[in-house]
C-alpha cells in the first residue's frame, strides 16, 4: 500500500505535546532528538518537519 | 520505372530528411539513443511514402486510394499512444519526473511531426509533377522551413521574467522570496539546502501567463528541465531534498526551488527561460474578456 501524507513517527522532548495513537520517540535533549530524527528520516523515507523546537514529525509525502 | 518514380523518390527523400531534422537530441534528452531514433525515422519514412503516393493516385484518377491517408492517421495516433506509454513508464524511475502534462506534450509533438512530414512529401511530389525537379526541390525546401517554424513552440521567456533569489529559512519554513516552499525540520538538512539550493522567481508578464505558469504540469516541466540540464543534488531515500515550485496566491508569481549539482545562476535562468510552454497548460482568459467587450 502506498501511504500519502501520513505521520510515520513523532519525535519529541516534551511528552505532554506528543499526539496519542502514533509512534512517539521521547528524547532527553535537542541533540538526541536531531540524531534520532536523522536516522528515522533515512529509514522511513519520509521528510522530517519541525512543528516547534520540541516536536518533529516524519511525514510520508 | 514510370513517370512517377522520380517524383515519388524526391518526395520520400525530402519527407524523411524533414523527420530526421525534427528528431534532434537536445537538452531534453529524448529520444537519446539509436533504437528510439530508428523507430521514428522508420515511421517518418512511412509517413513520407504515404504523403507522396497520394498525388500520383489522384492523378491516375484512383480517388479511393486517398482513403489510405485515414489509415495513416490512425497509425500515427498509435505513435502518440506508444510515446505516452513509454515515457510514463520511464517517468517513475526519474529522480525528478517529467510529469503527465509534459509527456502528453511530447506525445502530441511526435504525432504532429509525422503529419508535417506527410504534407511536406505531398507538396514536394505535387510540385515535381506539375513543374520539374527544381520546382519540387524548391517547394520541398519551403515546406521544410514551414515545418521547422510550426514545430517550434513558445518558450517561457516569452511569458515570464526570471529572477534569481537566494532561498532562506524562517524557523523551519523554507522560503524563496516571500513564497513558502516547505517545512524542513533537521538543522543538517537545512544546511544542505542552503548550500545547494537555488531559488528563482517567475514573474508573469501578463494575466494570461499567470494561469499558464500556475499549471502544475508546467511547473513540473520547469523542475525537470532544470534538473536534467544542471544535475540534481538528490537520491532515492532523501525525500527532503526535492525541487518544488509554489505559487504566490496574491500576484500569481511562481517561486521555483531547485537543488542543482552545478550552481550556475546565469545558465539556470537561461534554462528556465527555454522551457517549452506546454500546449496543455496555455490558458487565455483575456481572450474571453475581449470578445465580450467587443460585443
Amino acid at each position: 500500500m502506498d501511504l500519502q501524507k501520513f505521520i510515520l513517527a513523532v519525535i519529541t522532548t516534551n511528552p505532554k505535546k506528543a499526539p496519542v495513537a502514533s509512534t512517539v520517540f521521547h528524547c532527553d535533549s535537542k541533540e538526541e532528538m536531531d540524531a534520532i530524527t536523522t536516522n528515522l528520516e533515512a529509514i522511513l523515507d519520509g521528510i522530517a518537519h519541525a512543528l516547534s523546537d520540541e516536536i518533529y514529525i516524519i511525514v510520508k509525502h | 520505372m514510370t513517370e512517377y518514380t522520380y517524383p515519388i523518390l524526391l518526395g520520400i527523400i525530402i519527407g524523411t530528411l524533414t523527420r530526421i531534422y525534427m528528431l534532434r537530441t537536445d537538452y531534453r534528452q529524448y529520444p537519446t539513443y539509436l533504437h528510439g531514433k530508428i523507430i521514428h525515422i522508420a515511421l517518418g519514412f512511412i509517413a513520407a511514402g504515404l504523403g507522396t503516393l497520394a498525388v500520383p493516385s489522384i492523378m491516375e484518377e484512383d480517388f479511393t486510394a486517398v482513403t489510405f491517408l485515414t489509415i495513416a492517421a490512425s497509425q500515427f495516433r498509435e505513435v502518440r499512444n506508444m510515446e505516452r506509454n513509454t515515457l510514463s513508464e520511464m517517468d517513475s524511475s526519474e529522480l525528478v519526473p517529467r510529469g503527465r502534462t509534459y509527456i502528453e506534450g511530447i506525445a502530441i509533438a511526435f504525432e504532429s511531426r509525422n503529419y508535417l512530414v506527410i504534407f511536406t512529401s505531398l507538396l514536394t511530389t505535387l510540385a515535381y509533377l506539375l513543374s520539374n525537379i527544381w520546382g519540387g526541390i524548391i517547394v520541398g525546401a519551403i515546406a521544410f522551413f514551414i515545418s521547422k517554424a510550426l514545430m517550434a513552440g513558445g518558450k517561457l521567456t516569452d511569458i515570464v521574467d526570471v529572477e534569481y533569489v537566494e532561498p532562506r529559512f524562517e524557523g523551519a519554513g523554507l522560503y524563496v522570496d516571500n513564497i513558502y516552499i516547505m517545512n524542513i525540520g533537521l538543522p543538517e538538512r537545512k544546511k544542505e539546502i542552503l548550500s545547494y539550493g537555488m531559488g528563482f522567481i517567475l514573474k508573469p508578464k501578463s494575466f494570461d501567463s499567470r494561469s499558464t505558469i500556475a499549471n502544475l504540469g508546467q511547473r513540473q516541466a520547469i523542475l525537470h528541465d532544470v534538473s536534467t540540464a544542471l544535475g540534481i543534488y538528490r537520491d532515492s531515500g532523501t525525500p527532503a531534498l526535492v525541487p518544488l515550485a509554489k505559487r504566490d496566491l496574491d500576484d500569481g508569481r511562481v517561486g521555483v526551488f531547485v537543488l542543482p549539482q552545478e550552481r550556475d545562476e546565469k545558465r539556470a535562468i537561461e534554462i528556465i527561460g527555454k522551457v517549452p510552454i506546454l500546449e496543455n497548460a496555455v490558458r487565455l482568459p483575456t481572450k474571453r474578456k475581449r470578445k465580450e467587450e467587443g460585443r
